[in-house]
């Protein structure tokens, strides 16, 4: 008994971990499974018969792939755009004392307080009051607002923890300034700079709530589309695409862990 | 003749005219000019705040000057950003880039000139600071030494007019720090650059520059080589931040020949005219503590010489010597550092001793100042 007890004191640790990783994993898995699924009728939640269709085929469901190119579309576009943008209120803002940087620091802060649906309503009503036509804009200049402020609040973190003497000393090595930021500071502020572009790209993505009150009637983005078939019975291919999401992810992380481990043990 | 010496010989010295720098109300640097001879080991010493190193920035072109004008090598660079000047710095903590590897690192300057090629100078640069197989690691694989040599190395291979070195020695442990200015020191000899140096310790300043200037609340205090400073200071902050300095308050009471007479508290005292920095009638006597020569009370003193009756309050062996606290009869604390040599068993805390110093090796100076200027311990 007291071996046991032992052995599980000595292991809790890991213990602990793996359960959190099954949590995580757990969902993901599921759907996995289920996007090699032949439902019988409309609903893809019982297990059925394992069957490839669904991968062979991903664009098989009407409507699903346009769906999923626009917001392919609209986060890429939206990462660059609030990436940019970000970048260089982050720097503003690190960098430089002026009148309404205080102002400016708190209303970035507001977009990930507030509650999403405010936001999209009132995001909404102004584009209504200006005339502007829901569509692909709105979606977009929704997206790159409430993305900016996860870049800005990424990149000032890493600006505010850099050595502003680095800076000096490109300066004394002949860099111009140009050089100096490109050469010094923009590698430097790289890694907040890419984690900012990678959280917009998710989280624009996978938005619904803002997206729905923007959106216009063909545009009609990936989650909007689930939504949408999910009254209906969500086709196989949802899992497919959700699934090959998921890996994505998986791979690029590992990746990036290796690279960075190798740099580290070759370096 | 090597590039380094060409470069030098075109003109290093710096010139500093009225420069001066204030931040709104806060005067930094109070108007100064300062000549730094060319291929000259120049040290900026004081205590953190004295605008040391305000002055070393306007050099290089990272803070402007307020007023005043700049020259290098007898061009006026106050305009000049600092990517355009002839001057490179060891920045305090090396300010290496990170995410650069030591090669690259020592490249910078080069290539930002347009250098091709620049795979030979590095090299030998490495070599020269024996860093040769760590050119493909990065400055965080480096130990604090080692980081220090590549930052010499990244602005030396630029041959600069004027090598401007920022506290470079401030991060590195006791040990490594003595072996660096000796290394330094080489360096400097061996490529004939111009060294501005600043730094707070002043053993630093001795052991490695020409010329120091003693820097205080913005000002140049007194600008000398090492061992003019140390044997006649021109201010009581000079004599108690460089070295350790007993001062005593003395009234001048007349002369006699080449002399001064002096009375400090009942006591008579003389000192050379030639080392009395003021005519003020009341003075401070300065002596340094190793200068000093501690007796029984019941030995005779020679005649000519300056002597303090006193009881000892405090002894502490140090190694190559014993430092005593003596209170005089006059009330007035000295210390004594004695040689280990010949040591009288009598002399003990509580024991009646004769100080006596040769009066050529003291000093005089305006009482007008405040006596613990730069002990460290003045009223702020």
């Amino acid at each position: 008994m007291s071996r046991i007890l032992k052995w599980v004191r000595a292991h809790l640790v890991v213990l602990a971990g793996l359960l959190a990783l099954a949590y995580l994993v757990l969902p993901n898995l599921v759907v996995l499974a289920f996007s090699f699924n032949k439902p019988v009728g409309k609903f893809n939640y019982e297990w059925n018969e394992f069957s490839t269709d669904a991968w062979t085929n991903p664009c098989g469901v009407a409507d699903m792939c346009q769906s999923l190119s626009l917001s392919l579309q609209i986060a890429v576009l939206a990462t660059i755009g609030a990436t940019v943008l970000g970048t260089m209120v982050a720097f503003a803002l690190a960098r430089y004392r002026f009148r309404g940087r205080s102002a400016t620091t708190a209303m970035i802060f507001l977009p990930m307080a507030m509650p999403e649906v405010v936001m999209a309503a009132s995001l909404g009503t102004l584009f209504l009051n200006m005339r502007i036509p829901f569509g692909f804009t709105t979606i977009l200049i929704a997206h790159i607002m409430f993305c900016l402020s996860f870049v800005v609040t990424a990149v000032k973190a890493r600006v505010m923890s850099m050595d502003p003497r680095l800076e000096q000393a490109a300066q004394d090595l002949y860099a111009t300034p140009v050089q100096t930021f490109l050469r010094v500071t923009l590698p430097l502020a790289a890694p907040g700079i890419a984690a900012g572009a990678l959280l917009s790209f998710a989280l624009s993505f996978d938005d619904f709530i803002i997206t729905q009150f923007n959106s216009g009637p063909t545009t009609v983005t990936f989650p909007m589309f689930v939504w949408g078939a999910s009254q209906r019975g969500i086709p196989v291919q949802v899992n497919v695409i959700g699934t090959a999401m998921f890996l994505a992810a998986v791979v690029l992380t590992v990746a990036g862990q290796w690279l960075g481990n190798r740099r580290k043990a070759t370096a | 003749m090597t590039d380094q010496q060409r470069d030098a010989a075109a003109g290093g010295d710096v010139r500093l005219t009225g420069i001066g720098k204030t931040y709104g109300s806060f005067t930094a640097v109070h108007p100064l000019d300062l000549t730094v001879p060319q291929g000259s080991f120049f040290a900026l010493l004081g205590a953190s705040g004295c605008g040391k190193t305000t002055t070393l920035r306007m050099i290089a072109g990272l803070e402007e000057p307020t007023s005043g004008t700049v020259l290098i090598g007898g061009q006026d660079v106050t305009a000049l950003p600092p990517y355009k000047r002839p001057v490179n710095t060891v920045f305090q903590s090396y300010a290496l880039f990170p995410h650069l590897d030591i090669f690259e690192n020592v490249a910078f300057g080069l290539r930002r000139r347009g250098k091709k090629d620049v795979k030979k100078q590095v090299e030998d640069m490495l070599e020269l600071v024996e860093l040769g197989q760590y050119a493909r690691r990065k400055p965080h694989q480096l130990s604090g030494g080692q980081q220090q040599r590549v930052a010499v190395a990244r602005a030396l291979i630029n041959h600069p007019q004027v090598l401007l070195l920022d506290e470079p020695l401030g991060a590195l442990d006791l040990k490594l720090r003595r072996q660096m200015q000796l290394e330094l020191k080489r360096i400097q000899t061996e490529v004939g650059i111009t060294f501005v140096h600043v730094t707070h310790d002043q053993e630093e300043a001795m052991t490695m520059a020409d010329t120091i200037a003693v820097m205080n609340g913005g000002r140049v205090e007194q600008l000398g080589a090492p061992a003019d400073l140390y044997e006649n200071p021109a201010t009581t902050f000079v004599a108690n931040f460089l070295g350790q300095s007993n001062l005593l308050p003395a009234e001048v009471t007349g002369t006699a020949g080449e002399d001064l007479l002096l009375s400090a508290a009942g006591t008579r005292l003389t000192v050379p005219k030639a080392r009395c920095a003021t005519d003020a009638k009341r003075v401070h006597l300065g002596v340094r503590p190793e200068k000093i020569t501690i007796t029984h009370v019941t030995e005779e003193v020679a005649e000519g010489r300056n002597a303090l009756v006193g009881t000892v309050l405090d002894s502490s062996f140090i190694g190559v010597s014993t430092q005593y606290v003596v209170r005089t009869d006059g009330g007035q604390e000295v210390t004594v550092f004695e040689q280990n040599m010949e040591r009288d068993a009598r002399i003990v805390p509580g024991a009646g001793v004769r100080l006596h110093w040769n009066p050529a090796h003291s000093f005089a100076l305006d009482a007008s100042q405040a006596i613990d200027a730069g002990t460290g311990e003045e009223a702020a």
